[in-house]
């Protein structure tokens, strides 16, 4: 078992570090950012002091180096645009983001799974006919103009939710939460919504397909033939199975919410990472770039890990060809 | 009776009747789209012909300077929004088709060859593959079309990139499966040569799973492209898709000017749905598992 913890842990650093080449050359061949930073009619000799600031008169390899040797000490640079070190910037936005996409996924989860259930449980009927309708109209429509939707019906039309930012806010451990005031939820519950659709769409058809097969097992027919009722069988047996391929979905989609945020963000002007990542790419602000992709890939492949090790901890059949 | 495949396919196909109205709905855009040029009141990419005086009108408006009656409205700049729906489903549908057969084909040479090989090269490709998969294919695509700037090829490489690697999967498993198979094996002790044998004998085999991703995969990069347009980030100005007339009449959404977005918007999702439709009843119909 520990071995086959550090044999992931050290495929997770390759894995890292492949990345970061790849994310660095990438994001370093858009454009010259000396072109953004400074106006044309700057001097040479300006020009020239604010190439070297920036270390973007070395070599690539070089520049790439000073890159990783910054990145272990936990400094990913400047940004060109806010002249601040660009961790305390992401993390500055970060529960703004954070709130958003737990509010989406959770709730998403909380009304996907019952209503996924009963669709599982009565397919036939006309209840589980609009359920899945509403999921396949969740997956064809694109996010974004769910969100000017929204706002149309919501903001404009009859006025009674705001359109954007994060309303009144409180602070908690020194940090900032939009879920601690009736404001905030009030600024919270379109953007939370508008992200959520995607996540209920696919929480639904998780739930229904898992039901519709656990219900034709024998575990169903032993539990009714012991004379529990229906409901007891669903909340008892059904749920805990279809559980863990929830549970592995709600970790994976998590990652991916995250990332679907930067639409949400902006239809809703959120101000939370993703917004702070569209800015920079519209500005080229390159440091900024390079740090979120390098964080949203440690993120996915922290939870890429935990998965395969929780997996082999709870399958004593992985744990076996693990060992072995 | 005897029947082809694809007159057998069809009359399983027929029995569920949304799928065939959507398959009827996707071919009539797709025509529509076509012979745009020829039935829209106004050429929306002409900049001449548009008068700024009919700018912002609500649907149903008759111009008194071109006597254009337009059903859906104009936008912010006198385009007549009907005209721009069917042009832009027209970029709409090109980008997603190009980005979608070219993501099959190097997809599936990928995958297909990876399972033909075996050994290191196959681990080292569908490892490569896995990762990018745990990627999400949107940031993907944002920051390579950043990153590539604007334009039609651009936005078609970006979509390519984000893409590829549902294909590569799809194709490597089945293929993986159909190598093991005792008639490919036989094939092989043929003087054939390893290449026809992969595609003559392997790739037909893999063809059902592959039709289905293909399927979602058109449907997800138009709207992948919807979404760069919409931020920015997909087809220069001058010739708006779908996306690009979403975002440009969201500023007029809040002044309660719905219909420069909501309209394409509307279009966006029946082709969409539709496509997502038509692909649930294939899916059906070729999943083994399902079959009576």
């Amino acid at each position: 078992m520990l071995g086959f913890i550090i044999q992931r842990l050290l495929q997770a650093v390759v894995v890292m570090m492949i990345i970061s080449v790849l994310v660095f050359c990438g994001v370093y061949a858009v454009g010259n950012p000396i072109d953004v930073l400074i106006s044309p009619d700057a001097t040479q000799q300006i020009r020239e002091e604010a190439i070297r600031t920036y270390g973007l008169d070395q070599p690539l390899w070089k520049q790439y180096l000073d890159f990783v040797g910054r990145l272990v000490q936990g400094d990913f640079g400047r940004s060109f645009v806010f002249g601040s070190p660009v961790l305390p910037l992401i993390l500055s936005r970060l529960p703004a983001t954070l709130e958003l996409t737990l509010v989406a996924v959770v709730g998403a989860t909380l009304v996907g799974v019952p209503l996924g259930m009963y669709a599982g449980y009565k397919p036939d009927s006309l209840a589980a006919r609009a359920i899945m309708g509403i999921s396949i109209l969740g997956f064809s429509v694109p996010t974004f103009w769910i969100g000017l939707v929204l706002i149309f019906i919501f903001a404009v039309q009859f006025g009674i939710l705001p359109a954007g930012s994060r309303g009144e806010t409180r602070e908690l451990f020194g940090i900032s939460w939009s879920v601690l005031t009736a404001n905030g939820w009030q600024h919270l519950f379109l953007p939370a919504l508008n992200l959520a659709l995607f996540k209920f769409a696919m929480m639904v058809r998780l739930a229904r397909a898992g039901t519709r097969e656990i219900m034709l097992t024998d575990t169903v027919k032993f539990a009714r033939a012991a004379g529990e009722s229906e409901a007891t069988i669903l909340r008892r047996h059904v749920l805990r199975l279809i559980a863990i391929p929830i549970v592995t979905v709600f970790g994976l989609e998590f990652g991916s919410t995250l990332a679907f945020a930067v639409v949400t963000e902006t239809i809703f002007s959120w101000p939370g990472v993703g917004k702070l990542i569209i800015d920079s790419i519209n500005t080229l602000d390159r440091p900024v770039m390079v740090a979120y992709l390098m964080l949203v890939a440690f993120f996915f492949i922290l939870v890429n890990l935990t998965i395969d090790i929780v997996y082999v901890a709870l399958d004593p059949r992985l744990r076996l060809r693990a060992a072995s | 009776m005897i029947a082809g495949p694809v007159a057998q396919f069809w009359s399983e196909f027929r029995v569920n009747r949304v799928a065939v109205v959507a398959l009827a709905i996707v071919a009539t855009i797709v025509v529509l789209s076509l012979v745009a040029p020829w039935i829209t009141p106004q050429n929306p990419y002409d900049m001449a012909g548009l008068r700024l005086a009919d700018a912002r009108r609500p649907p149903g408006f008759v111009s008194p300077r071109t006597g254009i009656t337009h059903w859906l409205g104009t936008d912010g700049q006198g385009r007549d929004v009907l005209s721009a729906i069917l042009y832009g489903l027209r970029v709409s549908i090109e980008i997603g088709l190009s980005a979608g057969i070219i993501a099959f084909s190097l997809g599936v040479t990928l995958g297909t060859f990876a399972a033909y090989l075996g050994g290191r090269i196959e681990a080292l490709i569908m490892r490569f593959i896995d990762l990018q998969l745990s990627f999400p294919a949107i940031l993907l695509a944002l920051v390579l079309a950043a990153v590539l700037g604007q334009g039609k090829w651009q936005l078609v490489a970006a979509l390519v990139t984000a893409q590829y690697a549902y294909f590569a999967r799809t194709a490597h498993g089945a293929a993986a499966t159909e190598r093991s198979k005792d008639y490919v094996e036989a094939a092989l002790s043929t003087p054939l040569k390893p290449h026809v044998v992969v595609l003559r004998h392997i790739l037909p085999n893999c063809m059902p799973p592959l039709i289905v991703v293909a399927t979602v995969q058109v449907a997800n990069s138009i709207a992948l492209e919807a979404t760069l347009s919409f931020l920015g980030l997909g087809l220069p100005v001058s010739e708006p898709s779908l996306g690009m007339l979403i975002a440009n009449g969201f500023q007029y959404l809040l002044s309660g000017r719905y219909w420069i977005s909501i309209y394409p918007g509307i279009a966006l999702i029946v082709l969409i749905a539709s496509i997502n439709l038509v692909g649930d009843q294939v899916r059906d119909q070729l999943n083994p598992r399902l079959r009576r």
